[in-house]
């Protein structure tokens, strides 16, 4: 492991997930690895999955047609829909599941995307702003098939509690 | 209508009751204490959380007590401890391609 900051924030009221990490590298480099779709394929799909992507067009209006692909072979399709892309610091999208032929399936609610970039001492930040209409459709998104054995530490629970408070 | 723990996080009063039922169980009158709402809006939430499955009624002589179904409450972080670890995946492999690329530029 690297001293390089991993954050995650679930903030249950607004049903926002917030997502930092700092990456060892220069900002026109990440900033490919999340817009150019031979290099998102490389990482996005969390392994045992693939990530297959079978169109993408980077620009405002434009749509990333993928899929998660598991080891069996079963795929998952998504869409992203670019809403605003300003280089090399910040772009939006909404996403969506559909079926391999680009349908929109409604029954999985989309959420939108908002991920902003920027370098420090050749340090770049992406800060990941991930809004869910219901945070049950966030559980419906790890059903999908993300999920890993997990221990539940009581630590844990005492600061779940302790947000809970607030 | 489905009823999930996700629903019963949603309402600021419902958090507040689980934290109070969290430390001891108690009577509906001794949770309505603790609000500025009436007595059925605390009985209203109670019925939801126990819909949800988040909170157990015991009897003790005349009184009902509620207190916190801990197990539930631990789904909760369970499910997200499950999307952090997608993401701590995902991004340890941007770190490996990233890597790749500094090293083949050199």
């Amino acid at each position: 492991m690297n001293n390089l900051l991993f954050d995650f924030t679930v903030d249950k009221t607004a049903k926002q997930v917030y997502v930092t990490k700092e990456f060892n590298a220069e900002l026109p480099l990440v900033w490919d690895a999340f817009t150019k779709q031979e290099l998102l394929d490389q990482w996005w799909a969390p392994k045992p999955w693939a990530s297959k992507t079978k169109s993408m067009s980077f620009k405002e209006g434009g749509r990333r047609f993928y899929a998660m692909v598991s080891p069996e072979g079963q795929e998952h399709w998504s869409i992203q829909d670019f809403t605003s892309i300003n280089p090399t610091t910040n772009f939006k999208f909404v996403d969506a599941f559909t079926d391999k032929d680009e349908v929109i399936n409604s029954a999985f609610p989309s959420s939108e995307w908002d991920l902003n970039f920027s370098e420090q001492n050749n340090t770049t930040t992406v800060k990941i702003i991930i809004k869910h209409k219901t945070l049950a459709a966030l559980e419906q998104i790890m059903q999908m098939g993300f999920k890993e054995g997990f221990t539940m530490t009581l630590n844990e629970l005492e600061i779940l509690l302790q947000q809970l408070k607030k | 209508m489905r009823r999930d723990i996700f629903q019963a996080i949603a309402d600021p009063t419902r958090r507040a009751i689980i934290a109070l039922i969290a430390l001891q169980a108690m009577t509906p009158n001794a949770i309505a204490d603790n609000f500025n709402t009436t007595r059925q809006a605390v009985s209203k939430h109670l019925r939801i959380l126990t819909e949800c499955e988040l909170v157990k009624q015991e009897q003790q002589g005349r009184e009902i007590y509620y207190s916190l179904q801990i197990e539930k409450m631990k789904e909760i972080d369970k499910w997200l401890s499950q999307y952090r670890k997608m993401w701590e995946t995902r991004f340890n492999q941007l770190d490996n391609v990233l890597s790749t690329i500094k090293k083949k530029k050199k």
